[in-house]
């Protein structure tokens, strides 16, 4: 392979979209269903009512199928950073490599020793170590969410690092700045937060299928009540961080902005798409996949304002990031690849003067990569080097477009079903509206289709990017033949497929049998 | 505190932790080891519950260590995660394949609904325990006999070809299978994961069917880890090992490298030598006498004994991932850690693992306090 092989990189592309897609089924429940056991059990610690320990111990075993499964995907997911991604390995293991770290020691074992305590402990353990256990657990499935979305976000944000050129990789210079960059902070609030309202649905879906039934009647009020509590306030801080996530991509990835509005010509008082579909233009090709809207429903000027906290501000398009705009200073992405080669050839001339022992031009050649101009100017577009064509830099715009638009409307959708779940519980109305029962039901999986798209919003939008203008995704592959990925894609597609099968099933058929010892039949 | 360490000691300081996690995911594989047994001691329905149930309590620590092993590994080697993990793609496939399908197979196997079938999952516990541990050790095994991968920084500015490390074989990394000095350390593995986890068994189940057979296999298994252990370690003292001069970084192979190393590090040598001596005391004794105590020894010793090996393939100016394509490319704890800074980073985190240490034993202590039995089993609500 002499070079870079386009077919394995969208086969590693795959089996890691795979990976993360399976993961990502069974994550979020842990995450909200950790706390909500807590809350049940706290309860019950509280109050002594026999009833709770039920209700916590029914809800503890869906957690515990869940959570099986979701460990055993996740431990792909690290190690794929290294068997499909090594260039990326070495090129951020630096940064990367920390947080991953940090995960195992500080959050996965707090999760897998409490685990055992919370699963085994009921009879050997007091109350109150028992129910500190399940609040450790739950500490620890958020604290692992935290720490690999602060990796996520730097992937997004790179911060907090310089380039070394003698190693030809970056390495942390404040870990801080790294932990605590905003988008971080805000991409783990937005995360864990749409983890807590998917499992306030599931919990309050599988309670109306008991009403529904006219079984486990108080199990299943009491669920919904704390579940819609939980899921409210999740909300609010979800959709508050959402529309934060709004200005840090316009700062950070406007192309990412500008493919899911499907954007192409930036303007002043730019509006907020609604709804709306894309057909292809009539500059439609295939090197040229450009897009139009067959109809669309504007709130004017809210992108705008969502942006850059202004109604008249100016939001560059697709064609104004690709093109530039020297109006707005916008750089054209073929200027980017120049100063990108640039960069390069001075590190591939230092690589030269090193070998060759001429340590003065070495030297010399050095401390370019410490002056600011040089930084700033030049090496902060390192990674347009890497590319051919000024259009490769355009995501997938209709699956950007669909799945933000997709997640953004349930988001607000799940808000208002949690309101009106709770007024029905304090107006005793909620065994009598069937509609909103069944439509519970159907929300849960509405609540799985928004978290997946918020990821393909995500990573799907920073495409070229591994590593946002840094590191393009067909660099950061490991040296292996595509076909070898391909068998491997298939066989963890059909062995994830099998467990999501099973697991289902025994998740399905725990539900039906209930709590092993009932739940009283009356409120 | 870390920020007046040198570089060297730093690198040194991962390099330890490493290898202590590593040691104590070899110990902690007795729970793979077992789920190889359960179908030797278990000879009705209700015995291999009990002993499943023995090892599923205990299986997510093995999990987790491995987990963060390959963090650590990452976060201060990243230049083996690069070249191992991208490189000897089919080795860590395989094994990552195993214990995918071991973390389903205890919450499943019991289940009501269960699609598969009790016996599929005991299938997945079986494959986990024969091939987790043997490609495992055989993975280690390369430590100390090499791999074919080049590293070639120059080439991140090569827009044709920016991949730093490449594998020199088509095989990524089953060729190490047929290296039998790499296969003995793999089936060294396999037999001491049965042996700990038949010293489990014997200290942790209350059920006199399961362990009386128990103790009749504890000689036929720890008969055959002395056995490929001896060879191993045979074979590791008179080979030539894979060393590099410190002041030039040149790799040169060196007659009898690693006996050296533990002679010049003595507190290698004396923690090997505690620790062999410790693995054989337990199992002796257990094997000689009704004492159900034997883990406390065994376990212990082959962390020791485990720590050392890994500390004589880094240690002593070692590269402990040799390159058998280009002595040159290979990794040395110097040339292919993290950075200074990411290192400090991470010591203040290590900071945490005695912390982790102590609510892991407590824990352990509070939960498994009685003996797993039947009687235990059936008042279980969590069942595997």
């Amino acid at each position: 392979m002499d070079a870079i092989d386009i077919s394995l990189v969208n086969w590693s592309r795959g089996q890691f979209a795979l990976t993360a897609i399976y993961h990502w089924i069974f994550v979020p429940l842990t995450l909200g269903l950790s706390f909500i056991i807590a809350f049940m059990e706290t309860i019950y610690v509280r109050t002594g009512n026999e009833e709770w320990k039920r209700i916590t111990k029914f809800w503890m075993k869906i957690f515990g199928i869940n959570f099986a499964i979701g460990v055993a995907t996740g431990i792909i997911l690290e190690f794929e950073f290294g068997t499909n991604w090594s260039n990326y390995s070495w090129f951020v293991g630096d940064i990367f490599g920390a947080p991953l770290a940090i995960e195992g020691i500080m959050a996965f074992f707090l999760e897998a020793t409490f685990i055992a305590v919370m699963f085994f402990g009921w009879n050997k353990v007091s109350k109150k170590f028992h129910l500190a256990s399940t609040w450790l657990v739950a500490a620890g499935t958020n604290l692992s969410g935290l720490w690999i979305l602060v990796a996520n976000a730097w992937m997004q944000y790179p911060v907090g690092m310089h380039f070394n050129p003698d190693t030809a990789r970056n390495e942390m210079l404040n870990f801080w700045e790294v932990f605590l960059s905003p988008v971080a902070i805000n991409k783990f609030i937005h995360t864990i937060t749409s983890g807590y309202v998917l499992a306030s649905i599931f919990v309050i879906g599988v309670s109306s299928w008991f009403l529904i039934k006219k079984r486990e009647i108080f199990m299943a009020k009491r669920s919904m009540l704390i579940s819609s509590i939980f899921g409210i306030t999740s909300s609010i801080v979800l959709i508050s961080s959402g529309d934060s996530s709004a200005r840090f991509i316009t700062d950070i990835q406007p192309m990412k902005l500008a493919a899911i509005e499907g954007l192409y010509e930036g303007k002043k008082g730019t509006g907020l798409i609604l709804l709306g579909a894309l057909g292809k233009s009539e500059n439609y090709t295939d090197d040229n996949k450009t897009w139009k809207y067959s109809f669309k429903i504007e709130i004017p000027k809210l992108l705008s304002y969502m942006a850059h906290g202004n109604f008249n501000a100016y939001v560059p398009g697709i064609n104004d990031l690709v093109n530039g705009n020297p109006e707005y200073n916008i750089i054209s992405v073929q200027e980017k690849i120049e100063r990108g080669r640039y960069a390069r050839n001075i590190l591939a001339d230092l690589k030269k003067a090193k070998d060759s022992g001429n340590t003065l031009k070495y030297e010399e050649l050095k401390k370019k990569f410490h002056d600011p101009d040089f930084k700033e100017n030049y090496f902060r577009y390192f990674g347009y080097g890497f590319l051919n064509n000024p259009g490769s830099i355009i995501p997938n715009v209709p699956m950007s477009f669909y799945s933000f638009h997709i997640m953004v409307m349930l988001g607000f959708y799940f808000f208002l079903f949690f309101i009106i779940i709770l007024i029905c519980l304090f107006t005793g109305k909620i065994d009598k509206w069937r509609w909103l029962l069944r439509l519970a039901i159907i929300s849960v999986p509405l609540s799985y289709i928004a978290s997946q798209a918020g990821w393909v919003v995500s990573e799907m939008g920073r495409q070229p990017w591994v590593i946002q203008d840094l590191l393009p995704t067909v660099v950061a592959t490991s040296h292996i033949d595509a076909s070898t990925v391909q068998v491997t894609f298939w066989i963890f597609a059909v062995l994830f497929t099998v467990l999501l099968i099973a697991e289902l099933r025994i998740m399905f058929r725990q539900i039906n049998i209930g709590p092993k010892y009932g739940g009283k039949e009356h409120v | 505190m870390f920020e007046s360490l040198s570089y060297l000691t730093l690198q040194q300081y991962w390099w330890i932790i490493i290898s202590l996690l590593g040691s104590v995911l070899v110990f902690l594989l007795f729970v793979q080891g077992g789920q190889t047994l359960i179908y030797t001691l278990g000879k009705n329905e209700d015995e291999r519950t009990v002993i499943v149930n023995a090892l599923g309590r205990k299986w997510e620590f093995t999990f987790t260590t491995l987990v963060t092993f390959g963090g650590s590994l990452f976060a201060s080697f990243p230049l083996f995660y690069s070249a191992s993990f991208g490189g000897a793609y089919w080795m860590w496939i395989i094994i990552l394949f195993c214990f995918v399908i071991q973390a389903v197979a205890y919450e499943f196997r019991s289940k009501p609904g269960n699609l598969l079938g009790h016996k599929t999952y005991e299938a997945f516990l079986l494959l986990n325990g024969i091939l987790g541990t043997t490609l495992l050790g055989i993975t280690v095994g390369t430590f100390y006999n090499g791999s074919q991968f080049s590293v070639n920084f120059s080439n991140i500015v090569n827009p044709g070809n920016p991949i730093i490390t490449r594998w020199e074989t088509p095989y990524h990394g089953l060729e190490a299978i047929i290296n039998l000095h790499n296969l003995s350390l793999g089936f060294a593995v396999f037999f001491l994961a049965r042996t700990i986890a038949l010293l489990y068994f014997i200290r942790s189940i209350e059920k006199a069917s399961i362990i009386k057979k128990a103790r009749q296999q504890l000689i036929i298994n720890a008969l055959p880890f002395l056995v490929f252990f001896i060879i191993f370690i045979t074979i590791l003292f008179i080979k030539q090992g894979f060393a590099y001069n410190p002041e030039t970084n040149i790799v040169t192979l060196e007659k009898y490298k690693y006996i050296h190393n533990l002679i010049e590090m003595p507190v290698a040598g004396i923690l090997f030598v505690t620790g062999t001596l410790l693995v054989v005391f337990g199992i002796g004794k257990s094997v000689l006498s009704e004492y159900a105590g034997g883990i406390w020894f065994t376990g212990p010793g082959a962390i020791m004994a485990v720590f050392s090996l890994f500390i004589i393939a880094g240690f002593n100016n070692t590269a402990y991932y040799p390159s058998i394509y280009n002595l040159q490319n290979s990794l040395t704890i110097e040339n292919s850690s993290s950075s200074k800074y990411t290192l400090i980073v991470m010591s203040y985190v290590s900071l945490l693992i005695p912390f982790v240490f102590a609510y892991i034993y407590y824990t352990w202590k509070a939960i498994s306090s009685k003996k797993i039995n039947d009687s235990e089993i059936k008042k279980e609500t969590h069942i595997y």
